[in-house]
């Protein structure tokens, strides 16, 4: 007797609890589900192939084989130094140019405001694709390229920007410096709006210089914009593929080997998953590593 | 003298301003360049390469670049509709499910919400390369997707950044109006359709707009997944062309203007959602 009561309990119980929870969980029951399928589920897979080679039926297990490979791959080093050059040289000079324009901006009416916003923003809807080609037109090493012809002006001879060791990744670089910056000067703006006018105010009555009002106010202020952009580009940036897929296939003499062109490389051109996996969790350990030391640094006095 | 002070003033103002506008117009102009000419060279006559020499305003106008382009491949209306069909149902399963399950995270409790919420954006963390492989496999070889509108469409159905949105959005909804709803003996579905969406939209078209035009410009996944001609999207479409043809710019430049006038079109139509939503995610809220 006392059983049932207890069963009828526990099944009242959970009535009650799928009374109250139950459209709770089916609303997220699909992120869930797509979460465990699309990347839990991949996820650990790819842990696990790191230390196999793999094949179709049955891959064979191999331990750090891998990643030991990968650690004395010249290959993988030159990809590696290639991806931090780009970084280098990219999100700081991007994160300058969005900052500028943001300031420059600011000081405008309301209409021009949203006029140049939208100019600067109207980059970013056009695709990876259609950017890659239309630079890879830029760069023709014909005469008729753009770029070419630009430098024909001031009576330099012909490049072949991409097809040359020095200048391929440099030219990689510099079309990121023409678009690309609408997002982050919108961030800017935003946060710009978010600084009391008083604090400007106090500066003035000290007759406090433009420089001493940007270096004292400004600037720290927006620290936490800045840590998110640089964070967020920093990340896009280790990841850059499209370019050096598109324009030039990695090349010339793997001048433009990003690790993300190495990791498809390895995995989509010669099917070597196991090392293609070992390569993505160091580029995952890389990036979780950077982030974390830009918080560190950059974020000891940012508040939340 | 007073009123001196006054204009003088006045003028460095003026220069200022000037000098403003000068510099902003300028780096615009730069920016717009690039795409600039992909719109003026695809004009051209892709037989004709002496017009290729740069001018502002463009010296021979003819379609014969993108009638090049619409014939080197019988397909590229169905790379526009199939790209079309794609952002479409992804945009709206986002639409749905994301907003879903943005309410439930912003406005229910119930046991686990944080750890599941902190879960699935731990997913935003991880590299795109590092589950690429597996999930290949899986779809490729496990589901035997490959080549369908599936294997494209169903890893991107709810995406963890939209629900993040979402759940930014729907914070700020005031809770009385829900309490009010659920008094009124409404069902927890009846309160997220008739209160929180209608309430929400303004957030909800934001996200639509921004996983509509990822969707349309996404390359890799469904390059990776398709392999016959008709299933291309126009982005892996047209990166064939490069692969097929790279000394024809005209006609390639013709596809690059194919390939993004919806989404510049999009852009002006709905020039208020995109200038705002940039902020909704990232500003904390």
């Amino acid at each position: 007797m006392k059983k049932m009561a207890d069963a009828d309990n526990r099944w009242a119980r959970n009535r009650q609890f799928i009374q109250d929870y139950g459209w709770s969980y089916i609303f997220i029951a699909l992120p869930i589900l797509i979460f465990l399928t699309f990347t839990l589920y991949p996820l650990l897979r790819a842990l696990v192939m790191s230390f196999q080679t793999y094949h179709v039926m049955g891959s064979e297990w191999v331990g750090f084989k891998n990643y030991a490979y990968v650690f004395h791959r010249e290959l993988f080093s030159k990809a590696l130094i290639n991806t931090l050059l780009y970084t280098l040289g990219t999100v700081p000079i991007n994160i300058i140019i969005s900052l500028g324009l943001a300031l420059a901006i600011f000081q405008l009416g309301k209409k021009s405001q949203t006029f140049f916003k939208a100019s600067f923003y109207l980059p970013a809807v056009a695709s990876g694709v259609t950017i890659s080609l239309v630079w890879l037109f830029i760069y023709d090493p014909m005469p008729e390229g753009l770029m070419n012809q630009f430098i024909h002006l001031f009576g330099f001879a012909n490049v072949n920007w991409l097809g040359k060791v020095d200048t391929a990744l440099l030219s990689l670089m510099f079309l990121t410096f023409l678009g690309g910056h609408g997002s982050g000067l919108i961030l800017y703006l935003a946060s710009l709006g978010g600084i009391p006018k008083t604090i400007y105010e106090a500066a003035d009555i000290d007759a406090a210089s433009t420089w001493s009002k940007f270096r004292n106010i400004t600037w720290p202020l927006l620290k936490p914009t800045t840590l998110y952009m640089l964070v967020i580009n920093v990340i896009g940036s280790f990841q850059v593929f499209m370019s050096a897929y598109l324009m030039t296939s990695g090349g010339p003499d793997h001048a433009t080997t990003t690790i993300a062109y190495l990791i498809y490389q390895d995995a989509f051109e010669y099917f070597e998953f196991g090392v293609a996996a070992a390569e993505s969790f160091i580029l995952a350990l890389i990036i979780v590593a950077i982030s974390v030391l830009q918080f560190k640094y950059m974020g000891s006095d940012v508040e939340y | 003298m007073k009123g001196e002070i006054k204009d003088l003033k006045g003028a460095s103002f003026y220069i200022k301003r000037g000098l403003i506008y000068m510099v902003l117009i300028l780096w615009s102009l730069f920016t717009f360049l690039p795409l600039y000419w992909m719109l003026v060279s695809s004009f051209i006559d892709p037989n004709s390469s002496a017009s290729l020499q740069f001018t502002l305003v463009p010296k021979e106008f003819t379609l014969a670049s993108y009638s090049y382009f619409f014939t080197f491949n019988k397909n590229v209306l169905r790379w526009l509709f199939n790209s079309l069909l794609i952002s479409g149902v992804v945009t709206l399963a986002n639409v749905f499910f994301a907003s879903m399950a943005g309410y439930a995270f912003s406005k229910l409790r119930f046991p686990g919400r944080n750890a599941f919420f902190w879960t699935l954006m731990s997913s935003i963390m991880i590299p795109g390369q590092v589950t690429l492989i597996p999930l290949y496999i899986l779809v490729v070889n496990v589901f035997n997707m490959s080549d369908t509108y599936f294997a494209i469409i169903l890893p991107g159905v709810v995406s963890v950044y939209n629900i993040f949105l979402m759940k930014q959005y729907m914070t700020s909804i005031p809770s009385t109006l829900i309490d009010a709803a659920r008094i009124d003996a409404c069902s927890e579905f009846g309160i997220f359709r008739k209160v929180i969406f209608p309430m929400a939209k303004p957030g909800v078209a934001v996200m639509a707009i921004f996983t509509f035009v990822g969707q349309w410009n996404d390359f890799f996944w469904p390059f990776l997944v398709t392999k016959t001609s008709t299933m291309r999207t126009i982005q892996v479409g047209l990166s064939s062309f490069k692969f097929a043809d790279s000394t024809q710019f005209g006609p390639m430049m013709a596809g690059a203007v194919i390939a993004s006038i919806p989404m510049f079109i999009l852009f002006f139509a709905l020039q208020k959602y995109f200038l705002q939503g940039i902020t909704i995610g990232a500003i904390k809220g």
